[in-house]
């Protein structure tokens, strides 16, 4: 199967995507010459460098990624964080809020309990310990009020758009508090629930059309042909 | 890396919509989501069926044997029903024997079938006191998303509906085998509904996030009659009397609801094999 | 053992019509559960299996972990009502045996050193038993692993061969195997030629064997197709849509 540079391809694990002079990139490997994909995606060259665009993937913790965790249980000096990856992370009471805790004199589920949302920051993980967490930054902490959603975290740069393209348009348009963790969880917020739900359905829309060309343009349709009906039923 | 977790903003957020008469599925609160059943899924059952209510996938087959009596029903034939919540179906169900939610799903249903009569056991007699059929219904939980009960509960009664025993003839000490088969005389058909408590509201199929916010679960089975052959209260909450009589009051109703789809999709079945 | 049986008439045909090298239609349908992380149907003649894959996640308890790399788990299991005379639901000697030859037919594609201290589940559900169910139930497993985006070097493909009333055949439904000579069992990588899975039970010359070796890879070949277009197949739209969009780009 040969390949013109720049187009795509849907190629399966164990396909030849190129043979020759190239390199292997992400979700590939090279073989004597030839260049296989390792996953379901479409392949892409730029250059020299095979790489593929996963159609599934997982969120493996990156330092200085900005994440949206589910506290799953605590013990006197740590929570456990389910950060939505195949590594279950910690957030230790050090690192949790901007001011001191200490645990010896207070009970720490007053400050996150089990099944509270929080926005913290992957602060280390070197593949031999589950990763640490903090939340003591600026805008970090728990969550509270409005929903969480989950989309393939290989999606979020897509929902974020170039410079922000996409999740601007879509706070303007839905007047919506969003926030995307890079590990594919989306947080969203409003007094009216009609428009969280309509924020779902935006965003679930943009998991599913990701590769697509045009896809701002059409989301936003959708989000005004929403508000559109929304005006309508509460007139 | 689905861990289902209850996330307590996402169970505010139901609380909210609840108090408005809205789910996050945009039904109403006695509304069942998109059903569809299959019938004769599995070739080498003697009768089977498949449910999916929304993304629950229930499959039920009917396996027929000859064995002994109950020692109390010599005239009588036997039912067994199994449950097997298979671990492919959720990232909850761990590989090993029925725990306490799978014995209750599967006792539950089989009181449904047996008090509901779907079937006359004495018809399943051969030899009083030594040679009766035994019929034995495993219901496999392929994927959980809530509501697991009345989805078994209609699998079950769609695999009897599908099942054909092989005709027998005794002849002194044997049994023959006539080479015919015969469909089970099915003489009512009990429909299983399940109503959640959540606060005040009652709703109806629940999906597994609204099931980790019940309170309170009332399985209710209606006889084709309308009679009330089988309940079970489950989960730690408590309901009123007055509760309970509403309850029984939309299982009924439903409860016809769902009858009617199990009698159309039988027919669908029935005329495509014809 | 019935005598009267013939596995092969006097046209050279099976008891299903096949000639010798022909295999049984197989068709598979990808993502068919929603709460596991990848799955796959297989209907291979009157055989029809359910796979499904969760993980990569976190093991436990946490000694079974591996520093450097994920743990594989197989369940190979067969419903009550899969085969003639019910089944009990619980495990069987035949089940343990075929769920350690199973998870060691796909374990050598999986790149399992991207995931440490981590384990992936893979499950195979008989539904429906006719014959090849182990082989099916590797084919299954390998789209459910793609499926669920798990990282391997090749798809495995399974399928087998064996000996019926003296001829050497391929893909063997259920007669066959109960009443026929030998079964041989087989998983292969396709794109890297390497066998992964490989059972015989019975006698066979080294002719013999040779035969059923070659048809059952070429078997695993022509199965090979089906999983890829499967695969393919499910992810279209998006190639459709890609299409339309490259094309108002033009």
């Amino acid at each position: 199967m040969s390949m013109v540079g720049g187009r795509r391809s849907l190629v399966i694990p164990g396909e030849i995507i190129v043979e020759g002079n190239f390199r292997a990139g992400l979700n590939t490997y090279l073989e004597n010459g030839k260049i296989y994909s390792t996953v379901m995606g479409l392949a892409e060259i730029r250059g020299r460098v095979v790489s593929v665009i996963p159609i599934k993937s997982y969120y493996i913790p990156k330092v200085g990624d900005i994440v949206i965790g589910i506290v799953t249980d605590n013990s006197p000096t740590y929570w456990q964080v389910d950060i939505n990856s195949p590594y279950m992370a910690i957030l230790q009471v050090s690192d949790a809020l901007p001011r001191p805790i200490d645990p010896a004199k207070e009970n720490i589920r007053k400050y996150f309990d089990v099944g509270d949302a929080l926005l913290a920051e992957i602060a280390l993980f070197d593949k031999l310990r589950s990763p640490l967490l903090k939340a003591n930054g600026r805008g970090q902490g728990k969550l509270k009020g409005g929903i969480l959603v989950e989309v393939s975290p290989a999606k979020v740069p897509r929902l974020i758009g170039k410079r922000g393209s996409m999740i601007n348009m879509l706070k303007k348009e839905l007047g919506c508090q969003i926030i995307v963790g890079q590990n594919g969880r989306v947080w969203i917020n409003s007094v009216n629930e009609k428009l969280i739900d309509l924020a779902v359905k935006a965003v679930k829309i943009v998991d599913e059309e990701a590769q697509t060309r045009g896809l701002t343009e059409r989301v936003k349709k959708f989000i005004l042909k929403g508000k559109e009906k929304i005006d309508l039923e509460s007139a | 890396m689905k861990n289902k977790i209850p996330v307590s903003i996402n169970r505010e957020h139901v609380l909210k919509l609840l108090s408005k008469g809205m789910r996050i599925d945009g039904r109403d609160l006695l509304n069942y989501r998109p059903i569809s059943i299959n019938f004769e899924v599995a070739g080498k059952a003697d009768g089977s069926a498949s449910v999916r209510f929304g993304d629950t996938y229930v499959m039920v087959g009917v396996k027929a044997e000859i064995g002994k009596p109950f020692p109390d029903t010599p005239g009588e034939g036997v039912l067994l029903v199994n449950a097997e919540f298979v671990p492919l179906a959720s990232p909850d169900f761990e590989p090993g024997p029925p725990n306490e939610d799978a014995i209750e799903l599967a006792r539950v249903v089989d009181r449904g079938l047996r008090k509901g009569e779907v079937v006359d056991l004495k018809e399943l007699c051969i030899v009083p006191g030594e040679k009766v059929w035994m019929l034995w219904v495993d219901i496999y939980i392929l994927d959980h998303n809530g509501n697991l009960m009345d989805a078994a509960a209609l699998a079950s009664l769609a695999a009897l509906m599908n099942t054909k025993l092989p005709e027998v003839k005794v002849e002194g000490e044997e049994i023959i085998k006539t080479g015919k088969f015969k469909p089970l005389n099915i003489k009512d058909y009990p429909i299983a509904v399940t109503l959640g408590k959540i606060g005040e509201s009652f709703i109806v199929d629940p999906l597994l996030d609204e099931e980790q916010l019940m309170d309170c679960r009332l399985t209710v089975i209606t006889t084709k009659s309308g009679n009330i052959c089988a309940l079970q209260k489950s989960f730690s909450g408590t309901f009123s009397q007055g509760d309970v009589l509403k309850a029984l009051n939309i299982a009924v109703e439903k409860g016809k609801e769902l009858r009617d789809l199990l009698f159309s999709s039988f027919e669908k079945f029935s005329s495509s094999k014809a | 053992m019935d005598e009267e049986i013939k596995l092969i008439d006097e046209n050279g045909l099976r008891v299903d019509g096949r000639r010798f090298d022909e295999l049984r239609p197989v068709r598979i349908e990808v993502g068919v559960l929603k709460n596991a992380d990848g799955s796959a149907l297989i209907v291979q003649g009157r055989t029809k299996i359910l796979a499904a894959v969760y993980g990569p996640r976190e093991i436990h308890p946490k000694h079974l972990s591996k520093p450097d790399r994920a743990v594989l788990r197989c369940r190979y299991h067969m419903a009550p009502f899969s085969v003639e005379d019910r089944k009990s639901p619980a495990p069987s000697r035949r089940e343990t045996e075929l769920s350690k030859v199973i998870r060691e037919a796909l374990e050598p594609a999986i790149l399992l050193e991207k995931f440490p201290r981590t384990c992936i589940d893979i499950f195979v559900e008989v539904l429906e038993a006719d014959g090849g169910t182990r082989c099916a139930g590797v084919t299954a497993a390998s789209v459910a692993l793609a499926d669920a985006g798990i990282p391997m070097k090749d798809l495995v493909v399974g399928c087998a061969a064996g000996k019926v009333d003296g001829v050497v055949v391929v893909d063997l439904c259920d007669i066959e195997d109960k009443y026929g000579e030998v079964d041989v069992p087989v998983a292969y990588m396709p794109n890297k030629g390497l066998i992964s899975l490989l059972q015989m039970d019975g006698i066979l010359t080294m002719e013999e064997f040779e035969k059923a070796l070659n048809l059952a890879i070429d078997g695993c070949k022509k199965i090979y197709e089906v999983q890829k277009a499967a695969l393919k197949r499910k992810y279209d739209f998006t190639e459709k849509l890609k299409r339309e969009a490259d094309k108002s780009e033009e």
